[in-house]
Parts: C-alpha cells; structure tokens; sequence
C-alpha cells in the first residue's frame, strides 16, 4: 500500500528515457548495480554512477571489464539477495547471453534496462530489435516500452514483478534506442517517498548468505531432476500476467497511468489493425485518429508485453478483424518475424481465420512516418496477407512509396 | 507566428557539430515546456564530430505528443551556420508557409531571393555569429537565435530564454551570464522579417 507523505508527490521535468530510468534507479536505490557501458544505454549507468559519487545512494557500483562480467556481477549479487540493477544494449547484451538463462533458473529477480539496438555488421548503433528478440527465449520478461514516461513507470513495476514470490524472474525493461533513450520529453516522477513506500526492500527467497539456512546456487544435476527444475522456472512465467495485473493497478493509484500486456487504441470496433511494439506505435495512433476522421474503421495494437506472450489479449482484440497488418522491427532469417509469429499463433484458436499480413520496419534506425502507416492500412483495405515487405527500404525490394 | 491550436508545430534545426544546434533545440523545449506545452527535442545520432552538418528536432503542442519519427515537413527551420544556406538544403520537405530563421551576416532581402522562399514563407535573419563574437568573444550564435525565436513562438519572451539559461547555468560567471543575456536580446531586436 503506498502512503502519501509531506513531500510533494509529483514533479514534472524534461527529461530522456535514458534519464529517466536512472532517476528510477536513484530512487529505487537498489544494493548492487555492475555494469558496463554500450551506446545507446551509456547514460544509464553514466547518470546512476554520478548519483553513486554524490553519495545520493547507499549503491554497491561495480565498474566491470565486460558486459559479461557485469551480468555475472548481478547474478552472483542477487541470489546472495541484494536488489539488483543494470543496463545495455546489443552487442552488450549478446555478450551477456550465457548468463541470462542462468539467471532465469537462478530465478534472480534482476531488472535489467534494455536499449534496443541493432546487432550489426555492418556497425550501426541504431535501433531495431535484434539484440532483445534472440533473448526471448532466456526465460526473462520482456516489456517493451512506448515514451519515457513508460520506461520510468515500468521501472518501478518491474522492480516489484521480478522480486514476487510468485514470479521470481529477471526483467527486460526495453525501449528504443535513440528515439526514446535521447528524446528529451516532459516526465512526471513521482517523490522519493512514493517511490520507496511503493518497492519496498527485497525479501529474498533462499538466499545464499543465509547462514541459517545453507543454500547451493549451481549445482550440478543430471538428467533425473533437471526438467523437473526447469519446470517450476515455468511457473514462475505463468505467474507473470495475474501478478502484474495486480502491481500495475497499485502503481496506478499514485500514478493515474494503468499499462496492460497490450495497449488498445480504437481497436473495438476496428475493421483493421496495425499490430506494432514500442516507439513507432506513436505514429501508427497518429495515423488511426486520421484514417478515422476519414471513416476508415482502423485500429492500433501495441503489444507491450513480449514476454509472456500476451495470446489471450491479442486474440481477444483481433479475432473478429477483417485484416491485422504485423510490424516487426527484426528479422528471423529464414524464418517467421518473432511478433508475426506469435499474432499467428495467438490466432489460430479463432473460430474464423483472421488474415495476417506481416511486415518489416526500422531495421538499423530506418525512420517509421505515418505515410508508412497510412500504406499499411491501404494494403488491408486491399486484403493483403502472408508476408507483404519491407516498409521504407531504399531498393527495389521495397514495399510502398519511398524516395530514393 | 507560428498556430498550435491544430496539430505539433515542428522545428528542424541545422548546424554543425560543436555549435550547439542540439542544446538549443533542448532549451527551445524547456522553455516551451516551463510555458505549459508539450514538447518533444531530438537531434539526428550520426557520426559525432567537430563541424560535421548535424539536424536536431522539435515538436511543440497543447496536446500530447505521440510520433516520434524525425520531421520531414517542418513549420519552422533554424539554420545556426551561415554556410549551411546552400550547403544543408534547409528547404527539403518545408511546408509553403514554413518561418526559416537563418544565421547570416547578409542582407536580409537577398537572402531570401538566394533562398528561393515562396511568397508565403517568412524569413527571420539575424547575424548571430557577429552578436556573440561582441558580447561573448565566441562564436556560439545559440543565444541569438534562440532570442529571434521569441518573435517565432509568440507565448515565450527572449526575457525567458534568458533567464532559463541564467538558471541553467549557475555554475558560469555573473559577467558572463550577462554577456549571453545581451545576446540574447539583442538577437530578438536584431533580427529583420522579410
């Protein structure tokens, strides 16, 4: 329960979703931070480790050598039960990869900012989503945020997610690279004391410095018990949507800004619906409210939540629309883009099939413009489905209208 | 100059590396924020070094700002060097009505005529570059220009741009915090409107 105090509870300030997760951090004042840094995520441990030097934390800040030693740092800090926090970004977060899954079955509740950020080659320190689509599968949480004011509210969220009994599980606070971690845009933080009635101090499960109660981290085990722990990681996932929907109504009482799995934008009663994740659903919504002044029935879904997959949500928006258009902002060489295949999948169960027209945007920090948008609707309108391009490519491949 | 009752105002600045087109699209923001709209500032991530052609946005609302793709139909245009006239093509995409503020010692009317601006565009010039090298010993034509925007964004005073940036900038000498609150006056009252 969160308590208003004295203090003023809301301060608007200019700020960048950069910035504004380091605030969060300061006001979380987390025990351990480790981390190392990578454009576009620099300024979050830049920002937080000035905080540190001003004695504005109590924060453990461990200056490492590599992004995999900064994710060790955290594992091996978490499970001794600190409240762990850190940042970074594509070939940051590649490296941190071995890592990850241990963390998950560690069930180390780590919070971790993820700017999003193309992998490269050639070296590009744009955004896509390539360096956290490959992490899907590392038994984190993925939440994928819009503006900074998202990111500085998920932080809080996250934080209280990850550390649930129920969950247990590491956290990727994603945003864009550049086009949210550098915009610099009016914020509304709320008070120190909020923030800290709101998360609390960790309690930790089993920690390893409870010497009392004498636990192992690592141990080796074969194939009689592994799948049996590998399971119960599951279940901490499964928990994921019932628990967050809990935090997110609290956080909301304060904050008057309540996120779900997926944001809705006129998608009730919407013929077609443009289905998309982070910044550029900006633009998508933009164009919704023209095509509607129009008489044109669209609608936006951003999917918010990656990890759990949100199938109910998406089905329920989408099961009874004439047309979805999918945007991913990665590619599965050789295969489907990850968000087109999870619409595709969320649909099956529909007694109707819907039609899925899949696309591929921003690769490398090509630009999203509503007349991208505005082309996607058009394709709807027309019936297009299965995989129907590349949106604002400069050759001959390219799907729509794009000036050379 | 500029109406905000119907969508975003957008500002595309143009300026080189090191000159600063970044930090004053951000007090550009903060002001207008300070004055109750909402705002976006970002600039263009490339390459970062001294004197390469860099743009920088804004958006500028009284209502809440969704898009965040860069501005390719701008209201208002800021060139900071005088030599990105030709070199930068501040005109792309420009709507037919759009304000250019430019930094240059010339002749306001020639200027425009070099331009090639259609009737209904307005052109603000003001030689910023030759106001701060008096008042600062320097060439950082920020403050000028963000005077002269005064005339652009009717809500907000040159006074605010000047005490923003008094505010912003404790840590600087009284004297020269002055030097740049002159500047910034006098690139509103320098400034000509063609």
């Amino acid at each position: 329960m969160i308590l208003l105090g004295r203090e003023k509870p809301y301060r608007r300030e200019m700020t960048s979703g950069n910035l504004a997760f380091a605030e969060a951090m300061r006001q979380i004042n987390p025990d351990v931070v480790a981390a190392y840094p990578i454009t576009p995520s620099t300024e979050i441990p830049m920002k937080f480790a000035e905080f540190v030097a001003d004695g504005l934390t109590d924060t453990e800040f461990i200056a490492v050598e590599s992004e995999h030693s900064a994710i060790t740092a955290c594992v091996g800090a978490s499970v001794s039960g600190a409240r762990v926090m850190t940042a970074s970004s594509a070939n940051g977060i590649a490296l941190m990869h071995e890592i990850f899954p241990i963390a998950a079955m560690f069930r180390a509740p780590i919070v971790l900012g993820l700017v999003n950020r193309t992998m490269g080659a050639p070296l590009n320190i744009h955004c896509d989503h390539s360096d956290s689509m490959p992490e899907r599968d590392s038994g984190w949480i993925q939440i994928y945020c819009e503006d900074a004011q998202e990111v500085y509210d998920t932080v809080l969220l996250a934080v209280r997610l990850a550390e649930h009994r129920d969950v247990l599980t590491p956290v990727f606070v994603c945003q864009d690279g550049f086009i949210t971690s550098h915009c610099y845009e009016p914020v509304e933080f709320l008070s120190d004391e909020i923030v800290r009635n709101f998360v609390g101090t960790r309690e930790p499960f089993w920690p390893l410095l409870d010497v009392d109660v004498p636990v192992s981290y690592g141990s080796f085990v074969m194939s009689e018990d592994y799948f049996e722990i590998k399971r119960t990681q599951l279940e901490g996932m499964s928990n994921v949507p019932r628990v967050c929907g809990e935090l997110s109504r609290e956080l909301a009482f304060v904050t008057g800004r309540e996120y779900g799995a997926v944001e809705r934008c006129m998608t009730d009663d919407a013929d077609y619906v443009v289905v998309v994740m982070s910044s550029a659903a900006g633009v998508a919504k933009d164009v919704v409210d023209s095509l509607r002044g129009r008489g044109v029935k669209a609608g936006c879904l951003r999917v918010r939540m990656f990890r759990p997959f949100p199938y109910d949500e998406v089905r329920d928006v989408l099961g009874d629309k004439l047309g979805v258009a999918v945007l991913d902002r990665s590619v599965s060489p050789g295969g489907a883009p990850p968000l087109a295949a999870e619409v595709r999948t969320a649909l099956y169960d529909c007694p109707r099939r819907v039609p899925v027209a899949s696309y591929i945007f921003g690769l490398g920090g090509r630009d999203f413009f509503p007349a991208d948008a505005e082309m996607v609707f058009e394709d709807l309108a027309e019936g297009r489905s299965g995989f129907a391009g590349y949106i604002g490519l400069r050759d001959k491949y390219a799907r729509g209208r794009r000036a050379v | 100059m500029v109406d905000m009752t119907d969508g975003a105002v957008e500002v595309r600045w143009h300026g080189r590396g090191g000159q600063g087109a970044k930090s004053a699209s951000a007090v550009l923001a903060e002001v207008l924020f300070e004055g109750g709209k909402y705002v976006q500032a970002f600039p263009e991530y490339g390459a970062e070094r001294q004197g390469a052609p860099i743009r920088a946005y804004n958006r500028v609302s009284s209502r809440p700002i969704r898009r965040r793709c860069s501005v390719q139909n701008p209201d208002v245009v800021v060139v900071v060097d005088p030599t990105m006239v030709e070199s930068a093509n501040p005109c792309e995409g420009c709507r037919d009505d759009a304000v250019y503020l430019v930094n240059s010692p010339d002749n306001a009317e020639a200027l425009r005529e070099r331009m090639g601006l259609p009737e209904s565009a307005r052109l603000l010039a003001v030689d910023a570059t030759k106001i701060t090298l008096e008042e600062l010993g320097q060439n950082r034509p920020n403050s000028p220009l963000l005077g002269a925007l005064s005339h652009v964004f009717a809500d907000v005073t040159a006074e605010a741009f000047a005490d923003h940036f008094a505010s912003k900038m404790k840590n600087l000498s009284p004297k020269l915090i002055e030097a740049n609150r002159r500047a910034i006056m006098r690139g509103r009252e320098e400034a000509v409107l063609v």
